[in-house]
């Protein structure tokens, strides 16, 4: 269609909505927000006539390059460690999307503006095609890489993980709450339009460098669809802005998306791309540099902070925070670590580190070595059955986190630790910012406002909790994270497939002391023995060391 | 936001990490197993949809993590008040050394819905972009062989107040029922049928709104906004209109669903399109109005009608909870039959508006009615007596 075209017909399809005259249409879902209702303008000028075609044929590109890479045995040149960590990228991402097409009617009666629903219509198909399209990746990555054990048990493994639950925040934070918070604020303004660029563009870049070219050809495709969902946000947020009634919950809103974001999504792509890659070139960017970049400058100071001017207040502090954590407190070589500690409770293989991997985080982040390098160098000597147990049971100067309640994420800044009592309960953060969450945003009131559409924090928010007293090997068979001879385990601390006697098996678990909850022993402590344990914990740390001796 | 940057990339490097290179436990294990296929072998779309939405009744270990005020998160079973067997065993409890598994999969009736037309992301846009190519060629080539031409006075009205009316029913139910409602149905097999049914609508509002812009460009006389007076303050839209709206009222999400695609669709969206402008388009002299209604007439008829029934034909059929589903559903019909049947009747005027005349109002009433009738029959629900108003 020609441009004239494209705009006369845009402007015919405004004459499609109309409003109820016999009866109110249902409304499901509730928001402390107010808006006005004014004629606005659909930001998107979307004509189905051409958006189906425009897909289509972006849909002919991505099975395209499917059948080329496998034609062409792409997986000849796939980096093991990479695809590994795919088996949890791909075992979450496609609930966040389809969470995204869900949380779109959370907007139709909220925002009482006509002109937006159509897009968010559209936006919520491209989620379907978001959802189905990688759920297909990864099927096709179940069927051509050599290890499909992880892919096989996806979405049974991401539903009981840790990893799974800290992930599935990035889902279930779109669709439930506040519907202003849920869907327009923590979906559109922070998840879609500052972290899709880590998520969608940072990540496949870095599968490319490890011999995969179909994450990125699906990806690419996936994030065209970004911009106009970006819009979609944009036009709800200048809406909820011209209300001055609104600018509090809107700077709560903006201070707990932007801070769970940060620690969900930092932690598992700062992982992959970090710890994932085969490729070590210097010249190539870390994930802090990414971050830099594409968090730091194109997001906060282009997008953000000229929001300022109509009142939207910006979280500086929590951006600078982000970037002090990622930066000097290590964060994602924190996350790395964990995740690799507790290998054992996982669906995928995780490589260990070698020189080569050494002398880049060196480059990359100075004293890294220091902090980071003799923990590695006791994974690669435990990576293979030996008559020890699994790292996490052994002593390598490692004091096993406590879960932060809010994120989910273990408290690995150990200095950053606080505990509160919140709803009866003894409960670790791994920051003050997610104890504010918990404590205060998620309340159904805030600084003295009635917030009755504020969500919840619900559930087991601590995996350890379900195991508590469990033998090692009972978590693992109850979890499902067998391979199919009955006892070798789907995770390994390595990726040496040749020799079946250097893989775990649950045998090899039988031996280890209990799982304990971090979290039930809390509750179980006097007052001052919980006081001494936090004061502990805070001088824990770098790399989960031991607090030093008193002296 | 950011611009996709080309970056230098490392050489490649033979890793042999293709399928087949070894042998060891699980190397053979190339299906996803955790999900039991409706057939024996199990299908790319079960692939792509089956359990992207979590359940705790099953392996959702620790629960729902994020809740609305009240605080239940998720997909709560008693957002419709339709149970699949199972429904009423409580949730599996979690405590401290508990253990994470819930009841065996799939835990409840309702995981065991597939939609027959296997819609996921690729057949969606396939067959979505072929309809818009076609309706667009067809309306082309009729602009070209001026074909619009052809068309008297009364016709040209017709099609610009009532076949342009109809853009409304789309657009409204597409949005406020369909793509309300995916947010509502406990598996993510209902909601992406659902989903793919809401955007067949507002494709078919658009359809009909750009037909409607072409035919003012092209027609002398034709009014590009009558549509708005009918739909507005036609007497003889107005039930369609109650009805409708009555449609987006509703709360519970399958109630909605069976409504608008059970009762609904047949008795007043094919009453309308199938049995007049589909009849009398052509005896008046136009052949291209019943190719733009007969994508609509093809995605219900053919589409969204048959994942209906599929989904409500395992509910009238549950091995705990047929009896109460029908009952449930008698109670939807006593209260939608009745709305769609008047709306049905207030459309009387409009087979009397044209030159060429249609079958008779009550032949086009009773054939509307019988294959709603036959739609009741394979879902093993009895005719209302509210049919034979
Ligand atoms: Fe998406
Ligand atoms: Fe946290």
């Amino acid at each position: 269609m020609s441009r004239q075209s494209v705009a006369k017909a845009h402007q015919k399809i405004q004459e499609l909505s109309w409003e109820p005259q016999y009866h109110t249409p249902v409304s499901h879902y509730g928001t402390d927000y107010t808006f006005q209702k004014a004629q606005k303008k659909d930001p998107l000028k979307q004509v189905l006539r051409s958006y189906f075609p425009m897909q289509e044929e972006k849909d002919h590109r991505v099975y395209g390059a499917q059948d080329g890479a496998i034609r062409g045995n792409m997986f000849r040149q796939v980096q093991e460690r990479w695809l590994e960590w795919q088996k949890l990228f791909l075992s979450i991402i496609p609930l966040p999307e389809i969470s995204a097409a869900r949380a779109m009617p959370l907007l139709f009666r909220t925002v009482p503006n006509p002109e937006l629903h159509n897009g968010q219509a559209i936006q919520m198909i491209d989620e379907v095609r978001h959802s189905t399209i990688q759920q297909n990746l990864k099927r096709l990555y179940m069927n051509n890489y050599i290890d499909p054990a992880g892919f096989n048990s996806s979405l049974r493994n991401f539903q009981n993980d840790y990893c799974g639950t800290i992930g599935r925040q990035f889902a279930e934070g779109f669709i439930t709450g506040d519907a202003i918070t849920a869907a327009s604020i923590y979906l559109t303004i922070v998840a879609e339009t500052a972290f899709t660029n880590t998520l969608f563009v940072a990540m496949p870049a870095e599968a490319a460098a490890n011999g995969d070219y179909l994450l990125p050809t699906v990806f690419h495709s996936v994030q065209s669809d970004e911009s106009r969902h970006i819009s979609n946000g944009y036009a709800t947020l200048l809406m909820a802005l011209s209300d001055e009634s609104n600018h509090q919950l809107l700077e709560r809103d903006l201070r707990y998306a932007w801070w769970n974001n940060h620690r969900v999504v930092d932690a598992a792509i700062g992982t992959f791309i970090e710890y994932g890659t085969k490729d070590r070139r210097k010249d190539r960017e870390s994930y802090a540099e990414m971050w830099r970049r594409w968090i730091y400058d194109d997001y906060y100071r282009s997008y953000l902070v000229p929001l300022e001017k109509y009142g939207l207040v910006i979280p500086h502090d929590l951006i600078e925070e982000a970037w002090n954590q990622i930066w000097n407190k290590g964060y994602v070589h924190e996350v790395a670590q964990f995740f690799a500690t507790g290998w054992l409770a996982n669906y995928w293989r995780i490589d260990p580190m070698t020189d080569k991997d050494f002398e880049w985080f060196e480059y990359k982040y100075p004293g890294w070595y220091d902090r980071y390098g003799k923990w590695w160098e006791n994974y690669n000597r435990l990576s293979k059955p030996n008559g020890h147990h699994p790292i996490v049971a052994e002593n390598v100067d490692y004091v096993y986190p406590h879960r932060c309640w809010t994120c989910m994420v273990p408290c690995l800044v150990r200095e950053d630790m606080v505990m509160d009592q919140v709803d009866g309960q003894w409960r670790t953060y791994c920051h003050e910012e997610c104890r504010w969450t918990d404590a205060v945003a998620f309340r159904p009131t805030y600084q003295g406002r009635e917030t009755p559409n504020m969500g919840q924090l619900i559930g087991k928010r601590e995996w350890e909790t379900l195991y508590h007293g469990w033998n090692w090997a009972d978590v693992v068979s109850d979890m499902g994270y067998v391979r199919d001879d009955g006892k070798t385990m789907v995770a390994q601390p390595h990726l040496d497939l040749d020799d079946p006697k250097k893989l775990w098996t649950l045998d090899h678990l039988r031996r280890m002391p209990e799982v304990q909850s971090p979290n039930v022993l809390l509750n179980q402590m006097s007052d001052a023995e919980r006081a001494a344990f936090v004061a502990d914990y805070n001088r824990q740390g770098p790399a989960g060391r031991p607090a030093p001796a008193a002296s | 936001m950011t611009e996709t940057q080309e970056r230098s990339v490392p050489k490649p490097e033979f890793t042999d990490a293709e399928a087949g290179a070894k042998v060891f436990p699980d190397s053979n294990a190339r299906s996803y197993n955790y999900f039991k296929p409706a057939k024996r072998k199990q299908t790319h779309y079960e692939d792509v949809t089956v359990e992207v939405q979590p359940d705790p009744r099953h392996y959702l270990a620790q629960g729902w993590l994020y809740g609305f005020a009240d605080g239940r998160g998720g997909y709560p079973l008693d957002w419709t008040a339709l149970k699949a067997w199972g429904s009423d065993r409580p949730e599996p409890e979690r405590f401290p050394g508990s253990g994470g598994k819930g009841y065996e999969w799939p835990a409840h009736g309702w995981h065991e819905f597939r939609d027959p037309n296997e819609e996921w992301e690729l057949t969606f846009y396939r067959y979505n972009s072929n309809v818009v190519r076609q309706v667009n060629q067809n309306v082309e080539n009729a602009r070209q062989a001026k074909a619009f031409e052809q068309w008297n006075p009364n016709w040209v009205n017709f099609v610009a107040r009532n076949v342009g009316a109809w853009m409304h029913v789309d657009h409204g139910l597409g949005l406020y029922l369909y793509a309300n409602a995916q947010r509502r149905a406990p598996t993510n097999m209902h909601n992406n049928a659902i989903s793919v049914n809401s955007m067949h609508r507002i494709r078919a509002a658009q359809d009909l709104a750009l037909y409607n812009l072409t035919l003012t460009e092209e027609v002398p006389g034709f009014d590009g906004s009558a549509h708005l007076e009918t739909w507005n303050s036609d007497p003889a839209w107005q039930g369609v209109r109650a009805a409708a709206e009555q449609l987006t009222s509703i709360w519970d999400w399958a109630e909605a669903i069976f409504a608008g695609n059970v009762v609904f669709e047949p008795l007043v969206g094919e009453l309308f399109r199938s049995h007049l402008v589909q009849q009398i388009a052509p005896r008046n002299g136009d052949f291209v109005t019943p190719t733009v209604v007969g994508v609509a007439e093809y995605d219900f008829a053919e589409r969204d009608l048959r994942y209906t029934t599929a989904m409500f034909g395992l509910l009238t059929t549950d091995k705990e909870f047929a009896d109460h589903n029908k009952s449930v559903i008698n109670g939807w019909l006593a209260k939608h039959v009745p709305t769609a049947i008047d709306a049905g009747r207030k459309l009387q005027p409009l087979w009397s508006q044209t030159d060429a005349k249609p079958p008779r109002f009550e032949d086009s009433l009773d054939a509307a009615k019988s294959r709603f009738a036959g739609i009741l029959n394979s879902l093993h629900l009895d005719v209302p007596k509210e049919l034979s108003q």
